[in-house]
């Protein structure tokens, strides 16, 4: 090599970003240079003993919440479990100390697009039960639940039931553990019902709400809550969130 | 939504982004609030992402832009005065194979400019090539490489002057 290496070409050598050719004009060039061998040494260095300083943080446990879509505190703490859960460190701990919002059916609302949103889009555990075992995911969630419960058909909806996992009460006042059924289309849409046990056996007509990205309707039928979360066309939400309720009522 | 990332591809990302957060800031809190401000943008724009990309590159474009614009609690970077009273930097000690005092590295690198830092960290620690840390950056490669090289440069000044005692501050000497 004539021409000395370009700064460019010295700090290519430092990242491994050169050719082997290029790598051996620069080394070439280094033996007779001894102050640029100097330079890039010292920068070698500098890079391993960035590494010596930062890469004990990649062991440290943290407590950042992941997968939050906004500050609002009850959001965090939610999804702070629904991260825990995922990784299936544990159940039900970080919520004790949450404070619902109001209760009744706007709590369920939030607590369907909550629920929506973290487990839609997991791909490998979307649901603790699948629905190859309906009949024990029925049995199970219907014990927990204490009442019974059904899986309403969305398949004249295109929607095949998933399955359904248990998850925790959500505040100290209001104890009951909720149950998540979700359901599947061709296309892989998800659409998860949410149903709750509520207390005071009140009926109410649909709702609808939009949190977290999710479209929510909701209703209160006797003891359930309901609350059926997809991010799909409003129109086409209510008409299955019909289905449901029919079937719920023959 | 099946293609977007969960929490689960997010969790994966974060010891990296930590680290290099911790090292772009200098103490663990800063840190922790940037990598906490970072997911948070992350997931509220997530369908953004184009699945099949770097996820990992896309956390890291969306924390420099976190780190620009300043966290939430409002601090654009962590002034040298916040460093001086926190002193709850990464265990000090000395480089086995380089002789570099750790404690010394971590003073020298809150000395170089945002920028510099930046560049140096996402290319000599997090080792993104340059055309990655380029896009991320939002500069053309160019810059990219002047800002490394004044970086290391500057470093290498201030690690041969023997740390930097000699440069910092009076404000930073006082005693608590």
């Amino acid at each position: 090599m004539n021409m000395p290496p370009t700064e460019e070409l010295l700090h290519a050598y430092v990242d491994n970003a050169l050719t082997d050719e290029e790598r051996r004009e620069v080394e070439r060039w280094l033996a007779q240079d001894a102050e640029a061998a100097q330079r890039v040494r010292a920068y070698l260095e500098q890079n391993i003993a960035l590494h010596s300083l930062f890469d004990p943080v990649l062991a440290e446990p943290h407590a950042l919440n992941v997968a939050t879509p906004r500050r609002a505190a009850n959001a965090s703490r939610w999804f702070a479990l629904a991260a825990t859960l995922i990784l299936g460190i544990g159940i039900g701990f970080a919520w004790r100390g949450w404070q619902a919002g109001p209760s009744g059916p706007v709590t369920i609302a939030r607590e369907a697009a909550l629920a929506h949103v973290a487990y839609v889009p997991e791909v490998r555990h979307p649901v603790e039960v699948t629905a190859a075992e309906e009949k024990h995911l029925v049995a199970w969630l219907s014990k927990r639940l204490d009442a019974p419960l059904r899986a309403p058909s969305l398949v004249s909806h295109g929607y095949q039931l998933l399955g359904g996992r248990l998850l925790p009460p959500t505040s100290r006042r209001d104890p009951a553990p909720l149950a998540l059924l979700m359901y599947e289309n061709a296309q892989g849409k998800r659409l998860s019902l949410l149903v709750k046990r509520e207390a005071n056996n009140a009926e109410t007509s649909f709702r609808f709400s939009e949190d977290q990205g999710a479209r929510v309707f909701y209703w209160i039928d006797g003891p359930f809550g309901y609350a059926l979360a997809g991010d799909i066309d409003r129109d086409e939400l209510q008409k299955i969130a019909r289905g449901v309720y029919q079937q719920l009522n023959p | 939504m099946a293609e977007a990332f969960g929490a689960a591809e997010l969790e994966a990302v974060v010891p990296r982004l930590r680290r290099y957060a911790r090292a772009l800031t200098g103490t663990r809190e800063a840190a922790d609030d940037l990598t906490q401000d970072a997911l948070e943008r992350a997931w509220q724009k997530r369908a953004l992402w184009q699945p099949g990309t770097d996820l990992r590159a896309w956390m890291f474009t969306i924390m420099h832009n976190v780190f620009v614009t300043g966290t939430r609690k409002g601090r654009p970077t962590v002034s040298l005065d916040d460093l001086a009273v926190e002193d709850n930097r990464p265990a000090a000690g000395t480089s086995v194979e380089t002789g570099i005092v750790l404690g010394e590295l971590a003073r020298s690198l809150e000395m170089l400019p945002g920028e510099q830092r930046e560049v140096l960290l996402l290319v000599g620690l997090e080792q993104f090539s340059y055309a990655e840390a380029s896009e991320m950056l939002g500069v053309p490669i160019g810059t990219v490489m002047s800002r490394l090289s004044r970086a290391r440069e500057r470093l290498r000044l201030l690690l041969e002057a023997g740390g930097v005692g000699s440069e910092r501050p009076a404000a930073l000497r006082r005693v608590k």
